[in-house]
């Protein structure tokens, strides 16, 4: 019991304000020129379509990506500066006009409170385990009066992961159902439950998030770092204030 | 050399390469070769746990005769799943099996849909009303608790259901595959290089084991010879992946009985070696670094400091853990004989990982086979006798110890490592091969074959789960089923890789 109690307090606070830069060699957002004599072969090495070349440049749908990498390594073939993986995380999104959240999201803490239901839809399980690094000391999600739920009948919002499969097709929509209304929000966290490309399309594979049910926000990412997925929440709570 | 057999041999073949259940049964798996005009075939794979090698033998069903085979579960009790699973995926009919419920697609699909037959589009939107029958036991008293497919926590999706007798769990069934994508056929007709991603996506916590095992199959295929910075840097990943995971694990094993001092910590070490991770591989899983052929970046003298210094104040972490653990009995009264998996059953089911080595079957791909740089440490893979809830625990602590001093190992070996190449140049075509690396769960076994293309014809990635769930379920009965979530996690079994 003591040792217990000594060890506790041989720690210090770990909790820290939320950075969306990580370490130098993050694969985070995609910066950089593309040379217009590259742009069809780096759309090409994406494997889930993502890149795509417009004109004379580029774009990237981060709602697909994968942050893996493979257009950076084929612009790296050219001569000349090229496209890179900043460590700046993507942003998420609100579905409603496509509205970016910024980082003022993290810096009003009070008056917030929003009540969570995890869904794994049929993820790799990558998400999930960030979501549960959420709750420690580092991230410490309660701070924020965010709290995740063990039931949909509890929950504000529908925190769904993983692309939708064919045997969780019936439980995503049946969880759906059973938040209490009107204000029911859901998020698609990570690139399968945005996007829905990970694996391509399979007989076992339904799609993203939103061929089931209403999306109000996307979280980029594969996995979402933990900050990423915070500043999500953050930004559902608040529009979630506003509604009420 | 594979062998071929017909169906009536396999009787009796398994019987003898299972050497009388001494050899685990590493992996089955089907395979269409109808296009070839071969017919449908079984692979079976026994690890010959005397020689250190894989025995494989191959069943060729006539194209034109009856697709159904004796089935091997009575002889050989861990086919029972991977003989439902090539059911389901080919119609390939296993006569005898004592359980012939489907395995991995549900009650949206319909009878007679076999999705990996090379005739089935990938896309193929096949929508039926199949029976999925759960078993539950009857009796006067005996009554039923359902749990899932979602679960209260942040769990990944499975259907539990309990047969009570009161407190006491009397019988487990378990309804898994809810997470199942189509990865095999997902990655059908892509090169080894275009699959990547997706085999990385297999599973979150195991992303390097998929990847590497994935790499071996491949690299055996094509006989491509990894660089040794490559072999060292793998070997590196592989061990902090297993840290990750383990220390995770110590956080999470408390949480089954509300030791939240323990849990606190635990969450703590483990995003402490996860951000590690980041700066190593630029992702928190350790994703994109490993291809066919080698590695994708390498590690710089800076991050050797960072992973020397990381390793060092998570190691002191643990210990401070194992302090706790031992320190408080209410937690040591729950956790010993509970969940008693015996050494004869870990055997029967052919299991791998934590949960073989904590019920006295001592094997490990690591020293079993020969890959990356393991012959070149020092080290004793470790043991526990009692197959409880507590020996798992004791078992992830002193893997640990294990990893910990690997690391260092393998740190020195990189700094004295003088060629500098990371990836060997890789071109693909016909071929076909086996990989296999010990994840933090255990064993993960690949096997891939490529066509003239170079293009995946079929993979078989079983991860180490995949032996070791059934064992749960013999694990919790006559334990009460408020030690369920302990035991459970005690096994910590993902869903991702077994749905696949």
């Amino acid at each position: 019991m003591f040792k217990v109690l000594q060890r506790i307090f041989k720690d210090k606070i770990a909790t820290e304000a939320i950075s969306t830069t990580g370490s130098d060699r993050l694969r985070g957002k995609i910066e950089g020129s593309c040379p217009s004599d590259m742009l069809a072969q780096c759309a090409a090495s994406c494997p889930v379509g993502a890149f795509k070349a417009s004109g004379e440049d580029y774009t990237v749908d981060y709602k697909h990506c994968l942050f893996c990498g493979k257009c950076v390594e084929a612009c790296a073939a050219s001569a000349g500066e090229g496209l890179q993986h900043s460590s700046k995380d993507v942003m998420p999104f609100m579905a409603e006009a496509c509205q970016e959240v910024t980082e003022e999201v993290f810096k009003n803490k009070l008056g917030r409170s929003l009540h969570v239901r995890h869904l794994d839809a049929g993820s790799c399980n990558a998400c999930d385990f960030e979501m549960g690094a959420l709750g420690n000391s580092y991230y410490d999600l309660h701070r924020y009066g965010i709290a995740f739920v063990a039931s949909p009948r509890h929950a504000d919002l529908l925190m769904v992961t993983g692309v939708v499969t064919r045997n969780l097709e019936q439980a995503l929509r049946m969880s759906y159902e059973a938040m209490p209304g009107p204000d029911r929000m859901v998020m698609a966290c990570g690139a399968c439950a945005a996007g829905g490309d990970t694996y391509g399309e399979t007989y076992a594979i339904v799609g993203a998030a939103d061929e089931v049910v209403p999306v109000d926000i996307y979280v980029p990412g594969c996995p979402p770092r933990p900050s990423q997925m915070i500043a999500a929440l953050l930004a559902a709570a608040d529009m979630m204030r506003e509604k009420k | 050399m594979i062998t071929s057999i017909t169906p009536e041999a396999l009787h009796d073949t398994a019987e003898m390469l299972s050497a009388n259940g001494r050899h685990p049964l590493t992996a089955m798996f089907g395979r269409d070769e109808t296009e070839s005009g071969v017919g449908y075939t079984i692979y079976c794979v026994f690890e010959n746990i005397d020689e250190r090698r894989m025995d494989v033998v191959k069943v060729v069903f006539d194209p034109n005769g009856h697709l159904e085979y004796d089935s091997i579960t009575p002889i050989v009790p861990a086919a029972a799943w991977y003989e439902r699973e090539i059911r389901d995926m080919f119609g390939l009919d296993p006569k005898g099996h004592p359980d012939k419920r489907p395995l991995v697609l549900h009650e949206s699909f319909p009878e007679g849909f076999y999705p990996l037959r090379k005739v089935i589009p990938k896309n193929y939107n096949a929508r039926g009303n199949r029976d999925f029958k759960i078993r539950t036991a009857k009796g006067e008293g005996l009554f039923e608790v359902p749990v899932g497919p979602i679960h209260a926590g942040i769990i990944e999706p499975g259907h539990f259901r309990f047969s009570q007798a009161g407190e006491a769990m009397l019988q487990l069934d378990a309804k898994l595959f809810f997470t199942h994508r189509g990865i095999e056929k997902a990655v059908e007709g892509k090169t080894p290089y275009e699959a990547m991603h997706i085999v990385e996506r297999i599973c979150g916590a195991c992303s390097i084991a998929n990847t590497w095992s994935f790499c071996q199959a491949v690299e055996m295929a094509q006989e491509i010879k990894v660089p040794r910075k490559a072999e060292i840097i793998r070997t590196l990943l592989m061990e902090l992946e297993r840290v990750v995971n383990h220390v995770g694990d110590l956080g999470n094993m408390p949480a089954g009985v509300g030791f939240n001092p323990a849990i606190s910590l635990g969450g703590r070490l483990k995003e402490q070696a996860t951000r590690l991770c980041e700066a190593v591989a630029g992702n928190r899983f350790l994703r994109g670094v490993i291809v066919p052929g080698g590695v994708r970046q390498d590690v710089t003298p800076e991050l050797i400091a960072k992973i020397r210094e990381v390793m060092t104040g998570v190691s002191a972490g643990v210990m401070d853990l194992k302090d706790m653990f031992d320190e408080q009995e209410s937690f040591q009264n729950r956790i010993n004989t509970t969940g008693i998996v015996r050494r004869k059953t870990a055997i029967d089911l052919a299991m791998v990982g934590v949960g073989a080595r904590a019920s006295g079957f001592a094997h490990d791909s690591r020293q079993d086979f020969d890959y990356g740089v393991y012959r070149e440490l020092d080290y004793k893979i470790a043991v526990q006798e009692t197959g409880d809830v507590a020996a798992r625990l004791q078992e992830r602590i002193d893997e640990l110890a294990v990893s910990f001093r690997m690391i260092e190992q393998l740190l020195v070996m990189l700094e004295e490592c003088k060629d500098n190449s990371l990836k060997a140049d890789v071109t693909f075509g016909k071929g076909e091969g086996w990989g296999i690396s010990e994840s933090a769960r255990g064993s993960n076994f690949h096997y891939a074959v490529l066509d003239e293309e170079g293009r995946i014809d079929r993979l078989f990635a079983r991860s180490a789960s995949y032996p070791n769930w059934p064992a749960l379920t013999i694990a919790v009965q006559g334990d009460i089923i408020p030690d369920f979530p302990l035991i459970n996690k005690s096994f910590e079994l993902c869903y991702a890789c077994i749905d696949r």
